[in-house]
């Protein structure tokens, strides 16, 4: 891996990524009547202001995609910057999607974690769809530049309290498969995040949202944590917009 | 002449036969007036424009200056030339749904060597009229029907009609969007549920509870959800103002009766999505043509029709007041609606709309229980849950996780039925099929056609072609037998031949099948006198069949009428290979 990705800059990487993506399409006819149909699709899910235990911060967490029925390009990004404060992190995937089943993609593309520092990239191998009861989940596995193997396993389900008015409990858990210090995280499960959202969809693609997130570093990471003098666990309430195009 | 075009009587009709200049941009240049073979030619232009609609603005495709585009009237045996001529950006085509046409006069591009008219240029159809009845014409090309570009076509018999009426209306339905229909369909692409302001919520649930008991109502719940299917998907797009000759329900379209009266009208359901259950409370309706062939009489209070049928109707209003037409969408989320009235002016109560039903298990090919299907009879139930099972859309189900009974409850409940199906033992639809008709009240079922001529081709089908309606909802992605248009295995069949066409319907959605340039036997349980149809409405969950004699060659398109089903992919090729030397 490190002869792959170590030997060029962020920014190199991403070009070649950007030059890559459109080599995706060549692969099967497209599936619709009018041949060559791609649809496009951006969501922000969370592009919120959290009231944290300690300092407020600004977080986003949004996708979008272009492509057809069978094949898309996706993009992933989330991050989180203190009100007053550098980025503190912030990620980007590109990802190629294929469709594999009715309700799930598989996905394979790269990583790039701007914060927290040093810079890594990764490999992504991923999972996303639509599981039994309506759960949206997302599966990812994820090796870096240096060689480290991680996880991460997002659910979230939208509870109708009326047609408009809708609960959205979502949960995350990151798993890592050996620690790295300086990025402090620690081997095994590093956190757990879990959060309650409910929004009012003024349009559908137009819903401010209030909610509680809660967030707890575990094991190895939560030791890291302390000995950095951080908080394990932390308590926000959140309140943002959730919007789409 | 500020009366819409499209509601003159059969009286103006004949006055105005002659006359040029309808609508601005068509004009009528009539032929020789010679009684087997006159010609008549017509330029039709299509651009871009606007319409107001209840007094709202917004964009639309003019077809002859109008939406809906200037009702053509022809007769049984004439030449009709068309001048098309595209004044939009964008290629447009013409297409002539119901008519007996040489392939390259279909209007369809991509099928029978028809090219889609490109910017500036103008084609020329020409055909001669082989039937009588009503048609219509729209487009075929990106979703231009959704904009406007739809009209009616009235084709007098060259004989004897088969009915007496003092006046003939032509009533036009339509959905009509401000949304461009390129972006309706990338926001379903992007999330199917988009359009469904009528899902499911917490609160349904609770009272759900309340009703069946809390657990009764949750394994409904987990029933759904372990299949990821939504029972309240009934349309996918909502939003819609729902027109009838372009006039939306505040325009309150007009026509104008003398009481004692017979009064012709003629349905076109040219709406880009929507089903329609269609009454006019008060007036009893003769139906009396189906897809423009002629049934015998069937007097009924209602009947849903799908999009690309017609249905012709004889009202007999004797007082001296007004009536109104009332369609609604199966998913109640608004209506069109116009007035039958002595004068102008005069307007009728507006009926409560009906509630809106909920799919049952059955109308995805489950067993139900004891629970009839009853809108199609003549119909293997048995082999029709098998094979809908099969459809790929519905992998890795467990048939013993469908336990009908507690569902048949919940459905009728839902709808405020309280179980009287069960009680008067009176076999009435549910799930899909179930209109709200009231007890007494007549809707139309497929099984009352009654073809008004007997089957002119007796022999049995020498093979059966079975085209299963597939798709993925959650998807959005829409095909037949699991391939969408441009991966797809073209239907091919011999001049001459007898085939049997068995539809299908592996999805929670109902498609209304169109096949072009023949006339399919619906098998509706008519032994000698099947009706003829060019659009066969298979209901979720359902398999519906028809025979077809292979009469007329060429590479025919073959699709599901939703606009944004085709447009997924929901069509196929069907080739009628020429007779051989």
């Amino acid at each position: 891996m490190k002869s792959i990705f170590g030997r060029y800059n962020p920014r190199q990487k991403l070009a070649f990524l950007a030059g890559f993506m459109p080599a995706l399409f060549l692969f099967g006819p497209a599936q619709s009547a009018e041949p060559g149909q791609l649809f496009t699709f951006f969501q922000a899910d969370q592009v919120e202001y959290r009231a944290n235990d300690g300092q407020d911060s600004l977080n986003w967490d949004a996708q979008g995609w272009i492509g057809n029925d069978d094949h898309k390009a996706w993009l992933k990004t989330e991050g989180e910057k203190p009100t007053d404060g550098q980025l503190e992190k912030g990620e980007i995937q590109l990802l190629y999607s294929r469709r594999i089943s009715d309700f799930f993609d598989a996905q394979a593309g790269v990583r790039y974690d701007f914060e927290p520092g040093p810079e890594r990239g990764f490999g992504v191998f991923a999972l996303q769809g639509l599981a039994p009861y309506w759960f949206e989940v997302d599966a990812s596995a994820f090796v870096s530049n240096e060689g480290e193997v991680s996880a991460r396993f997002e659910v979230e389900y939208d509870l109708l309290i009326t047609q408009k008015l809708i609960l959205q409990p979502t949960a995350e858990v990151n798993l890592a498969a050996q620690s790295v210090r300086e990025r402090g995280i620690g081997s095994g499960i590093n956190d757990v995040e879990l959060g309650l959202r409910l929004r009012y969809e003024i349009e559908r693609k137009f819903a401010p949202y209030i909610g509680i997130s809660w967030e707890r570093k575990i094991g190895q990471t939560a030791d890291l944590a302390r000995d950095e003098g951080e908080d394990i666990d932390n308590l926000s309430f959140v309140t943002g917009i959730r919007f789409s195009f | 002449m500020n009366k819409p075009i499209s509601g003159f009587s059969r009286r103006d009709a004949l006055k105005l036969a002659g006359a040029a200049g309808i609508a601005g941009t068509l004009a009528v240049y009539p032929g020789r007036r010679s009684f087997a073979s006159s010609t008549k030619e017509y330029t039709l232009n299509v651009e871009a424009g606007r319409i107001a609609v209840d007094g709202v603005s917004s964009n639309a495709i003019l077809m002859g200056g109008s939406v809906p585009a200037p009702t053509m009237r022809w007769r049984e045996g004439e030449e009709i030339v068309v001048y098309a001529t595209n004044r939009l950006a964008v290629p447009t085509s013409i297409h002539w749904h119901g008519l007996l046409i040489e392939g390259v006069m279909d209007g369809a591009p991509g099928f029978n060597g028809y090219v889609a008219i490109q910017p500036g240029e103008t084609y020329t159809y020409r055909f001669k009229l082989r039937q009588a009845g009503t048609y219509w014409y729209h487009s075929h090309s990106a979703m231009q029907e959704q904009q406007g570009m739809y009209g009616a076509i009235v084709i007098e018999p060259s004989g004897r009609e088969p009915v007496r009426a003092d006046r003939d209306y032509v009533v036009v339905l339509s959905d009509h969007t401000q949304e461009d229909p390129k972006r309706v369909l990338s926001n379903l692409k992007a999330d199917a549920g988009y359009y469904n302001y009528g899902k499911r919520t917490l609160i349904d649930f609770f009272r759900d509870a309340n009703r069946y008991g809390f657990n009764t109502a949750l394994k409904d719940r987990m029933e759904w959800g372990d299949m990821r299917m939504d029972p309240t998907d009934l349309a996918d797009v909502t939003g819609y103002t729902f027109l009838i000759n372009g006039r939306g329900p505040r325009d309150n379209w007009t026509a104008l009766f003398n009481p004692g009266e017979r009064i012709r009208l003629r349905f076109i359901n040219a709406s880009a999505m929507s089903f329609f259950d269609v009454r006019i409370p008060g007036l009893p309706m003769t139906v009396f043509s189906a897809d423009g062939q002629n049934v015998q009489p069937v007097r009924v209070d209602e009947f849903r029709f799908g999009v690309g049928e017609t249905y012709d109707v004889i009202v007999l209003p004797r007082d001296d007041k007004a009536f109104t037409i009332f369609a609604e969408p199966v998913d109640r989320s608004g209506y069109a609606r116009a007035t039958l009235a002595p004068r102008e002016g005069m307007e009728a109560v507006i009926p409560e709309q009906r509630p809106r039903t909920i799919l049952s298990m059955a109308d995805m090919g489950m067993a139900h229980g004891g629970m009839d299907h009853s809108s199609m009879t003549g119909m293997d139930h048995g082999s029709m849950a098998g094979g809908a099972m099969s459809g790929g859309a519905m992998g890795g189900m467990d048939h013993s996780k469908m336990g009908g009974a507690p569902m048949a409850g919940m459905d009728h409940g839902t709808m405020g039925h309280g179980g009287a199906a069960a009680e008067g033992g009176e076999r009435r639809p549910f799930g899909w099929a179930d209109a709200s008709t009231p007890p007494g009240s007549k809707a139309l079922d497929y099984a009352d056609l009654k073809a008004s001529t007997p089957n002119s081709d007796g022999r049995e089908p020498n093979h059966e072609i079975e085209v299963r309606l597939t798709g993925i909802m959650e998807r959005y992605m829409w095909n037949l037998n699991g391939r969408p248009f441009g991966k797809d295995e073209p239907i091919r069949v011999a001049y001459g031949d007898r085939v049997r066409l068995k539809f299908v319907n592996t999805t929670m959605m109902a498609h209304p099948m169109h096949l072009h340039g023949m006339f399919v036997e619906l098998e509706n349980g008519q032994t000698d006198r099947k009706p003829r149809k060019h659009v066969v409405v298979v209901p979720p969950g359902k398999t519906v069949s028809a025979l077809l004699t292979a009469n007329e060659p060429g590479d025919w398109p073959f699709h599901c009428h939703l606009i944004y089903h085709m447009e997924a992919g929901m069509m196929t090729r069907f080739i009628v290979e020429p007779k051989s030397a």
